[in-house]
């Protein structure tokens, strides 16, 4: 019966079980892409040019190695804070920009703050802020895959935090009962805003927690591209396998605030900061790079200057987009706008009209 | 046409959207072996198979939260919540999720979830198997709030709600699954949203009242026409989208309003009509608008009777409203 309906797409190219270092140098560009985008747009709230900001720096090789484990037609369930997770699938640096700022270009309407976007075309899924509602949906879309012969993984995104929460067991827990081929992706960020990870949960690891639910969990230095890589990609194998889901658990480190509203100096030392800032990926992955002679200091600088331009000429044309339009306010509360809403729109745009409410 | 009670019809919507469409699929506590607690479900696993009707784990927030990745991959899950009194685990995801994906998203995503629960009192069911609480969804943009009142609009607007683009929250008056029975369409049975339906035409009062309130409220219009006053009772049956236009036209007519729903009375649906009244139809009104509701309180179980409106409280204020100015 099921025949009736069209599969999604093609079957994806398998990815490779391991990460040569060609792929690490690709990974990398990824990675300083990132970075460079992070401080700039840290820059660009200060400036009052973008609203809010989540950074992610300490947190790049684990979501570079994690997406690049993915096939295109894998289906993305991210928190908040997956910048690189976006940019590894190909979302363009503009496409961003235009959501922080909230323009006309925006392809979300300029509806949400920064850094809760979502591409259909690259099977990005719209963010929200409550933490851990995203991992029943990586549920349900990996049954409805299965329902419909779809060989795709869905894989979510979250941190450790969100382990606490309502969400986090109830989506392993079906994950687990009915097989479902899902990633759960676990950042342990060792801070959720001010609560350390030992005060989240009295488990050892936050890997141990699949075992309830009777499935693996394992723990990888998400500082490692590589091992990210290579434990999601296996992961994804077992999922296409029919052998069910894993729970990875990335032990990174968040090296800024939470977000831009955030003061990290209110609740952790300097100390740990500079232990964690000597494990920075971004310096640990130039490192093996230079080390295995795929890149020079030369090549790095260069890779750079190719990051800040493409970020400086984005922004140019995001911050040229006109801003959205008044009257969107009304649209895809619904597919069609209901007559009460519609009546409201016609206040709304009268009062425009009339100069009571200027746009 | 079938004589059906309501759970029957609920039934043979179910049954019959399953078998037109194979992505429409069930799940919930208890749906599929046990065929629901109220038998809503009866049947339907055997025939299409336990992928399509699932059993899941007792967990109402993952009930809804598959449900939202099932309808973003494309599929049309039609998800049961016990008793509308669990559904508060699933509040999050049907207030911040189900609501909010297609706006949020710029509507690259829909999220067309149909979540079925039984509602109201009249069952000796206690404070947690007799909540009324449409306001709390019916409040929150980017849900349809649907309440049948009989058979053929249960089937009708049930169908209707599987095949819409929106979620639908659809709220079946449990107190009425075998008390309330009718002729129902065979087949393709479709009532359209956002469409009230005058059930009994009348002259000097307007009643407004929609699922297990009908009954009650045709009577007492009943009784009242024997003391000579001319009652026009509307079931509302969509709150989400409203039908404004039926309402207004109403009371331009009677130019007198009683509202009943067995919710709290305070910020209840009752204060969003009687709003609008005040709004739109003020200079037609001939007196002050009355509701007749459950109390402010928790729902009552030895008195439940009593806090529910019954054909009694509800002739009262008609009597009253008929009389007044």
């Amino acid at each position: 019966m099921a025949e009736a309906t069209p599969s999604r797409g093609a079957v994806p190219a398998d990815v490779p079980p391991e990460l040569g270092s060609e792929e690490l140098l690709d990974a990398y560009r990824t990675m300083v892409l990132v970075r460079a985008m992070d401080e700039r747009c840290l820059t660009l709230q200060r400036q009052g040019r973008i609203g809010f900001y989540v950074p992610l720096q300490g947190q790049e090789a684990a979501q570079v190695g994690c997406a690049r484990a993915l096939g295109p037609d894998d289906w993305v369930f991210p928190a908040y804070r997956e910048l690189a997770v976006a940019l590894t699938r190909g979302v363009p640096v503009e496409a961003l920009l235009n959501q922080f700022i909230g323009n006309s270009a925006d392809e979300l309407k300029g509806r949400q703050m920064p850094n809760h976007y979502g591409y259909r075309r690259f099977n990005f899924v719209t963010a929200s802020s409550p933490v851990g509602t995203q991992i029943s949906h990586a549920v349900g879309a990996a049954m409805a895959a299965q329902r419909r012969g779809d060989p795709i993984v869905t894989v979510t995104f979250f941190g450790d935090g969100t382990t606490s929460s309502n969400d986090f067991h109830a989506g392993l827990n079906f994950a687990g009962v009915f097989r479902t081929p899902t990633v759960f992706f676990c950042q342990n960020n060792q801070w959720a805003i001010s609560l350390p990870r030992e005060r989240q949960t009295h488990s050892e690891t936050l890997a141990v927690k699949a075992t309830s639910y009777g499935f693996p969990g394992v723990v990888v230095d998400g500082t490692d591209v590589r091992a990210v890589y290579r434990a999601v990609a296996t992961a994804r194998r077992r999922a296409l396998d029919g052998e069910g889901p894993t729970l990875i658990e990335a032990q990174v480190y968040r090296l800024g605030p939470h977000s831009t509203s955030d003061d990290p100096k209110r609740y952790r030392t300097d100390q740990e900061l500079a232990q964690w800032k000597a494990k920075d990926p971004i310096a640990l992955t130039k490192h093996q790079l230079l080390t295995a002679g795929v890149l020079t200091e030369t090549d790095d600088a260069r890779l750079w200057e190719g990051a800040k331009a493409e970020i400086s000429s984005a922004l140019e044309r995001a911050e040229a987009a006109p801003p959205v339009a008044p009257g969107s306010i009304f649209e895809d509360v619904f597919a069609q706008v209901p007559p009460l809403l519609d009546a409201q729109r016609q206040e709304f745009e009268a009062l425009l009209r009339e100069g009571v409410l200027k746009p | 046409m079938t004589e059906l009670t309501l759970v029957q019809a609920v039934n043979r919507a179910l049954h019959h959207a399953m078998k037109s469409d194979p992505d429409v699929l069930i799940l919930g506590e208890d749906v599929g072996v046990n065929g629901g607690v109220f038998r809503a479900t009866e049947g339907l696993q055997k025939e299409f198979g336990s992928e399509r009707v699932i059993d899941t784990p007792l967990s109402e927030t993952g009930i809804v939260g598959a449900a939202v990745g099932m309808a973003l991959y494309g599929l049309k899950p039609v998800a049961e919540i016990q008793f509308l009194d669990f559904i508060y685990p699933a509040f999050d995801q049907i207030v911040s999720e189900v609501a909010k994906f297609r706006y949020r998203s710029g509507g690259q995503y829909p999220c067309h979830v149909v979540i079925r629960t039984p509602y109201g009192g009249g069952v000796k069911g206690g404070l947690y198997h007799s909540q009324s609480s449409e306001t709390y969804f019916a409040h929150t943009a980017g849900l349809k709030v649907i309440v049948p009142s009989n058979p053929a609009d249960a089937k009708g607007l049930l169908l209707t709600a599987i095949a819409d683009e929106d979620p639908v929250l659809f709220l079946e008056p449990k107190r009425s699954y075998r008390a309330v029975t009718g002729e129902v369409p065979d087949g393709d049975h479709r009532v359209p949203f956002g469409s009230a339906q005058v059930v009994r035409e009348g002259n000097d009062v307007s009643a407004f009242a929609y699922g297990a309130m009908i009954p009650p409220t045709v009577q007492a219009a009943e009784k009242l026409a024997g003391e000579g006053i001319s009652v026009e009772v509307v079931d509302l049956r969509s709150l989400v989208p409203l039908d404004e236009a039926t309402v207004l036209a109403s009371v331009e007519k009677t130019g007198r309003a009683v509202i009943v729903h067995e919710a709290p009375r305070f910020l209840g649906f009752g204060a969003e009509l009687a709003a609008i009244l005040a709004e739109k139809a003020l200079y037609s009104l001939k007196a002050p608008v009355l509701r007749v509701t459950g109390y402010d309180t928790p729902f009552p179980y030895a008195l439940e009777h009593l806090y529910l409106p019954n054909v009694d409280r509800i002739s009262h204020s008609l009597r009253a409203t008929a009389k007044a100015g």
